[in-house]
């Protein structure tokens, strides 16, 4: 691995996230406001008020616009998988590309049909076949979320598998240890929990904005209380979930926590950042920091400065206040005292495994049983360092996340989460006390809330996939590896008009959704 | 029960599905056949309604059809889906781009303050009315011509040396866009009239959805017009691809050393060594014939099915033709031993069997498909119930 291009690495890897920042922009909405249409319409079916028909309709509108251009950036992302990670689709495609079928076959075609009768079929199916379709859509889009993110919580613990030396790749052995991971299923409850939070944000924020116009304010108040309990219930399972999330980080991916939390040297009894900052501006330093300490010249302490609680984070990670969490020093350059091995040592381990995989196939070609057999079980022994094997050679800072995007990211998101569950209580009390028209402050937050979602949601992407640089699979794959080798310049054209098109289409649809919220409820 | 069958059998199986799925694609890519006949069917607003509302009910299976075809590519041969992906990759960059333009372009085309203008999105559907049947019809057609690829899995254990741990490379740097202009056995003809041959048959299929589907004389004549020119076209590109592929060298395998080669005539062979496939492929061809016969001079309403069925029942019988017999359905011509064969692109016998199991779902998503297809599609359009329809594209 003398050779690396690292600008077509860093170019795919540029692509894979605009494109899934982008995605992402529109599936939460997709994912939650499709309950509270069908939530909407059974309140429609069982009492007959036409009110909640309107109701469920104004919001339908706004569903479609949303829906559309999540479709166009959603169709990309499968295929990338492909195009830019072709390596990758080898060498897991035998587990990964199954959920990836099962929700094209179990879940999309559920949700693209139904669509249609859902928009289309008002008059031309029974009332109950229309209501049974809102819902099947909703359950679609939620299935399809369950298989992309059992996909993605096998990347971050690969489980379910076993390595074959003779078609080079890993293969299923386990279905069901794939579905019920662990990670996955936590990340799926996370996930979708807290794409129902955005979705109560968004009902919220249009309906306050519609009455500090003071437009359709019946309409509006009944839409912000289904949303607030909505919303309300689904920000206590993130929570919830999130502090799952923390626990399997801390025991799949313990690099990834440390830069969560920007801790550089573990401890027992380690506190929690509550508010805080790296205290080196730029990533750089502190890698180089890191750096200057593994060639023994420099033993100066990066810390993150803020307000901590003590014991904040042995608690969060392992639930026991005297656990010991790694730093990324310790993780770097090993901590014998814990058990935990240097990465030294891990790339040693690793290149062991490679060398004795490729000595394996050549004894194998030779018709040498006896020695292929000796070095698979070589290979075998190493296999779990097998990743870190291709940095042999490389710089030992590309194993190091990047630790301010990812710290950030982390806590924006937690401070954000935490204020939500704080404003749906409000919001649900004020409409219950029925003076939300004359909390003006409340309602503008109820406006920003709109922004907060989606900064929350985003950040919490970029934690989970910049937290886990630079293995595309846990320790075992990293994103040089897993590359398709095209021109950079190919990429980077492409890259370019993602770029244009999907900006293009967001200003349309931010355009359209406005103007179509600007008219309200009655038109 | 799926345990039971031979890891052989179970790779056929799967094969048969991804050729379902092919068949169902194009059968369904009737979608973008109309909307390149848009301004040829439609001369006022209301009928330009009339003609988007017809295909924009339908555009979304025919999009998912595509995403499922390749995901189940994926998880049943991922060679495949790591070579072809990632190495002709401008061919489906521009496909998937396409699609992309086409996903927001139905629904925002007449909305107000929609940023770009409906003649742009009316544009964006043309654009991929064209590119998506070419494109794919070009790629089939490689099945069959072969791509400058060669494969390496040992690759991916090469640590100390100047290769790139690459398991598929692409020999060409213009990433699949050189199957338009190979010359080597004419490979580029043989391409471009697959690619035209899939563009205007999903037109013809689209102008027989329309007379199925439309209650409007002065569209349903303009159809009528434009049904025979199409057909003509089709039939002309058609039967040029496939006459020509009975002749040319295929690639075959050797079943006991695994070893590929030219064979004269291998896909002429293939049809007379397995009468099932030839009856198969031939009823395929009569009912795609049939349809338009009778669209052209009986104003047979089924007509659209026969045709569109018949389209399925052909293309399938392509994917069998590309792959059973010992074949290579995506021959490499660059080395000619680095060719993906059912056998040696498939994915494990386990993950096989787990998503035949997963496969027992698809004849209920075709039942409700078939439920929701019929709900929708009970009465005609005609411009006085589109206008009013409260919510429409």
């Amino acid at each position: 691995m003398e050779h690396i291009d690292w600008s077509l690495v860093n170019w795919s890897r540029a692509q894979f996230a605009l494109t899934a920042l982008y995605h992402w922009i529109f599936v939460p909405l997709t994912l939650g406001l499709s309950f509270m249409l069908a939530i909407m319409e059974t309140i429609y079916y069982k009492t007959g008020d036409d009110k909640w028909l309107k109701i469920e309709k104004f919001w339908l509108k706004l569903f479609g616009i949303n829906f559309a251009i999540g479709v166009a950036t959603g169709i990309i992302l499968e295929f990338e998988f492909g195009t830019n990670w072709s390596n990758y689709s080898w060498f897991v495609g035998d587990i990964f590309g199954a959920p990836l079928a099962i929700e094209g076959i179990m879940a999309f075609f559920m949700e693209s049909v139904f669509i249609a009768i859902m928009f289309f079929g008002w008059n031309k199916v029974s009332k109950k076949a229309h209501l049974i379709s809102t819902w099947l859509v909703a359950i679609g889009s939620n299935l399809s979320a369950l298989w992309i993110l059992v996909a993605n919580g096998w990347m971050q613990n690969p489980i379910g598998m076993k390595f074959n030396p003779d078609t080079m790749r890993n293969e299923m052995v386990d279905f069901w240890q794939v579905l019920f991971n662990p990670v996955a299923v936590n990340k799926f409850i996370h996930t979708i929990t807290s794409a129902y939070t955005f979705s109560a944000l968004f009902v919220i924020a249009v309906s306050a904005w519609l009455i500090i116009k003071g437009k359709d304010k019946v309409y509006a108040k009944y839409s912000m209380l289904l949303a607030s309990v909505f919303g309300f219930l689904a920000i206590l399972a993130t929570i919830i979930t999130g502090d799952g999330s923390a626990k399997q980080v801390a025991r799949y991916q313990p690099m990834k926590l440390a830069a969560m939390e920007g801790l550089y040297k573990g401890t027992r009894g380690a506190p929690l950042i509550a508010i805080g900052k790296p205290s080196h501006k730029k990533d750089k330093d502190f890698i180089n920091a890191i750096g200057d300490d593994l060639a023994g010249r420099n033993q100066t302490d990066v810390e993150i400065e803020g307000l901590e609680i003590p014991y904040g984070l042995s608690i969060l990670a392992f639930n026991d206040p005297n656990a010991f969490v790694p730093g990324i020093k310790d993780l770097v350059e090993g901590n014998p005292k814990e058990g935990i091995p240097s990465y030294k040592e891990r790339i040693a381990s690793g290149k062991i495994a490679i060398e004795a995989l490729a000595a394996y196939k050549k004894a194998k070609k030779a018709g040498n049983e006896e020695e292929a057999a000796k070095k698979l079980k070589i290979m075998e022994e190493h296999f779990k360092d097998f990743g870190y094997g291709y940095f042999y050679g490389q710089d030992i800072n590309e194993l190091i996340p990047p630790v301010t995007i990812t710290f950030l990211s982390f806590h924006t998101m937690v401070i954000l989460g935490t204020w939500f569950l704080v404003f749906f209580w409000l919001v649900y009390r004020s409409i219950m006390k029925n003076n939300i028209e004359k909390k003006k402050w409340l309602l503008i937050l109820g406006v920003l809330g709109l922004p907060f979602g989606f900064m929350a949601q985003e950040l919490g992407w970029i934690t989970a996939e910049a937290g886990r640089m630079p293995w595309v699979i846990q320790d075992l794959m990293p994103t040089m590896v897993a590359v398709s080798h095209i021109e950079t310049t190919g990429v980077m054209i492409t890259f370019a008009l993602f770029f244009i098109v999907f900006t293009a289409l967001l200003i349309a649809e931010i355009k359209i959704m406005t103007t179509t919220i600007k008219n309200g409820f009655s038109n | 029960m799926f345990e039971k069958l031979s890891y052989e059998n179970l790779q056929h199986y799967w094969w048969f599905i991804i050729a379902f799925l092919g068949g169902a694609l194009v059968f369904l890519l009737f979608v973008q056949g109309g909307q390149t006949l848009l301004n040829k069917l439609a001369k006022t607003e209301d009928e330009k309604t009339v003609i988007i509302n017809l295909f924009g009910h339908k555009w979304e299976i025919t999009f998912t059809t595509l995403v499922t075809f390749g995901g189940a590519f994926f998880a049943s041969f991922p060679l495949f889906y790591s070579t072809s992906f990632g190495g002709a990759y401008w061919v489906w960059m521009i496909i998937l781009f396409a699609f992309i333009i086409q996903a927001v372009s139905y629904e925002y085309r007449k909305k107000k303050n929609n940023f770009l203008g409906s003649k742009t999105y009316e544009t964006f559907l043309f654009i991929n009315g064209i590119i998506a049947p070419v494109f794919l019809g070009v790629a089939v057609s490689t099945f069959f011509t072969g791509s400058p690829f060669s494969i390496d899995k040992a690759r991916i254990a090469n640590l100390n040396n100047n290769v790139k741990a690459v398991i598929s490379q692409w020999e060409s740097p213009w990433h699949g866009l050189e199957a338009i202009w190979t010359t080597e056995n004419l490979a580029f003809l043989q391409n471009l009239a697959l690619g035209l041959a899939v563009f205007f048959l999903v037109r013809v299929i689209a102008l027989l959805y329309t007379k199925k589907m439309v209650d409007d004389q002065n569209i349903l004549e303009r159809a009528n017009k434009c049904l025979k020119r199409n057909s003509v076209l089709f039939l002309i590109f058609f039967l040029f691809w496939i006459i020509r592929l009975m002749f040319i060298d295929g690639f075959a395998v050797n079943p006991d050393t695994r070893e590929v080669f030219f064979q004269p005539h291998k896909y002429f062979n293939n049809l007379i060594e397995s009468p099932i496939l030839l009856i198969f492929l031939l009823i395929g061809i009569i009912l795609v014939l049939w349809g338009i016969f009778n669209g052209i001079f009986k104003n047979d309403e089924k007509a659209f099915w026969k045709t569109g069925i018949g389209t399925m029942i052909t293309v399938m019988g392509l994917f069998f033709l590309a792959a059973f017999n010992n074949t290579s359905y995506y021959p490499s011509t660059y080395d000619l031993q680095s060719s993906l064969t059912i056998a040696n692109s498939s994915s494990s016998r386990f993950t096989l069997v787990v998503m035949s199991y997963v496969s027992l779902m698809v004849p209920f998503v075709v039942g409700y498909i078939i439920w929701a297809w019929k709900s929708m599609d009970s009465h005609k359009l005609s411009k006085e119930e589109v206008k009013n329809e409260e919510i429409k594209y």
